[in-house]
């Protein structure tokens, strides 16, 4: 997996993570991958449903030590 | 234009007076559809935040001219977010703080009715989650029955009244909230009791509740009688106040009844279940007014706000109640149950005392509605 770009969105509240996430994903390229990591619960479903309403792929997530980091690939 | 905060206590008002809103729910669609703020001339509108990052220009022309806007999230990060955006748009429009997090914890007093020599009774309505809590307060002492994880809420309204809380009752093991029960009792010295064919798992002291168990508040003869009433769970126990409260716990609710399967026997229930609501109330005085320890459905509530009904009435209406056949009975408190309420196996572990959650984790497993009724 090709990680263009790592988002620290570690300590964010909703909304800021997606906030953020829009756009780093909006600077980036179809086909790349945007590498986020964040800590709010709440961005699991969100990160989900919004990827999906644009048409994007989470193509990898895991969490580790309580972080949670998303894979997303620009649609 | 302008933004204003709203507290759950001003949501709670206009549930209660049945006033008109227009809420714009800014979670996932996931979640909406699983729980919502409910209210009988309510509207709404579901668009998750991220579908309005790019601005909320599309959504104008939805947007009510003659009514309140509420714009509502799960913690209200979001909907400060988007209401800022309407505002800038020249909308003026609300937020609730706290999100549906704080709508899950608000609790509303409302008086039921007196009791005997000056006492009085009162129902704490959770609308977030549908729990009701009693407290009934007589000769400068109170009881306290299925109390919330809030206890706080509890202690200062015995102080604000001047009363000692002296016994902390639970019908049941509850499976859908957590129980602020035993820690009002540990925080005031209060007695604390639970039924004991509920209790087998826990880790911690408890006085039985046992069939026929009496209380007396005060100098006054207020009783607080308990009735053993399984079917929701083997221990389930009701309570008869002051000869004329019926407290149900989670056995019968206005519109429907317990379902029998949230510790995992529904068919072994289903027999008492069917004693209880068939033969065991039958047996007490119609005039009762029955108390339940959830609502569904905001229909249930009354005029006041609060969730109340003759026993005679529900005989009469509760379809729960007027299944003849005993097969068609079985049947209905078996199949096509809705889903368990959220976490309802971990619930019932922490109302063990076996696990100790964080407030964070106590609020994440309560979330969604209580589900503790058959339909």
């Amino acid at each position: 997996m090709n990680i263009k770009q790592t988002l620290d969105a570690k300590g964010l509240a909703c909304p800021m993570p997606i906030v953020k996430t829009k756009k780093a994903i909006d600077t980036l390229n179809s086909g790349d991958v945007l590498e986020v990591l964040v800590t709010d619960k709440g961005a699991l479903n969100d990160f989900t449903a919004w990827a999906g309403a644009g048409g994007h792929t989470i193509v990898e997530q895991k969490e580790e030590a309580g972080v949670l980091y998303f894979y997303i690939q620009k649609a | 234009m302008a933004v204003t905060a709203w507290t759950a206590a001003q949501v709670a008002r206009k549930v209660i007076e049945n006033k008109e809103l227009f809420i714009l729910d800014v979670r996932n669609e996931d979640a909406f559809k699983d729980w919502k703020i409910d209210g009988h001339k309510f509207e709404y509108l579901n668009i998750p935040y991220f579908d309005l990052l790019d601005g909320v220009e599309e959504i104008l022309p939805q947007m009510p001219a003659d009514k309140e806007v509420l714009v509502v999230c799960a913690k209200e990060g979001s909907s400060i977010m988007v209401a800022e955006m309407l505002s800038d748009a020249g909308l003026d429009v609300g937020y609730l703080e706290g999100g549906m997090k704080s709508w899950s914890m608000y609790l509303e007093p409302i008086k039921v009715g007196d009791l005997d020599n000056g006492g009085e009774l009162y129902q704490f309505v959770r609308l977030g989650k549908g729990c009701l809590s009693y407290m009934a307060i007589s000769g400068g002492e109170a009881a306290i029955i299925d109390a919330v994880r809030f206890t706080d809420v509890f202690t200062n309204f015995a102080n604000e009244k001047g009363v000692e809380i002296k016994h902390v009752f639970d019908t049941h093991l509850h499976a859908d909230h957590i129980s602020g029960g035993r820690h009002i009792a540990e925080k005031t010295g209060a007695t604390y009791y639970l039924p004991p064919k509920d209790a087998e798992e826990v880790v911690f002291d408890y006085t039985a509740l046992e069939d026929g168990l009496t209380v007396n508040l005060g100098t006054s003869q207020i009783e607080v009688g308990a009735m053993y009433s399984p079917g929701h769970t083997i221990g389930s126990t009701s309570f008869v106040i002051d000869g004329k409260y019926l407290l149900t716990g989670d056995i019968l609710f206005i519109d429907s009844i317990g379902r029998p399967d949230l510790a995992g026997l529904a068919e072994d229930w289903v027999g008492d279940l069917r004693e209880t609501l068939y033969r065991r109330y039958r047996t007490l005085a119609e005039d009762l007014i029955v108390l339940p320890a959830h609502f569904m459905i905001i229909d249930e509530l009354n005029e006041d706000g609060t969730v109340a009904k003759r026993l005679e009435d529900l005989f009469a209406e509760n379809h729960g109640l007027n299944v003849e056949d005993e097969e068609q009975f079985r049947s209905m408190v078996t199949d096509n149950l809705p889903p368990q309420p959220n976490a309802y196996q971990e619930i019932r572990i922490v109302n063990m005392g076996k696990l100790t959650p964080s407030d964070e984790e106590q609020t994440e497993m309560e979330i969604g509605p209580n589900r503790c009724a058959v339909r």
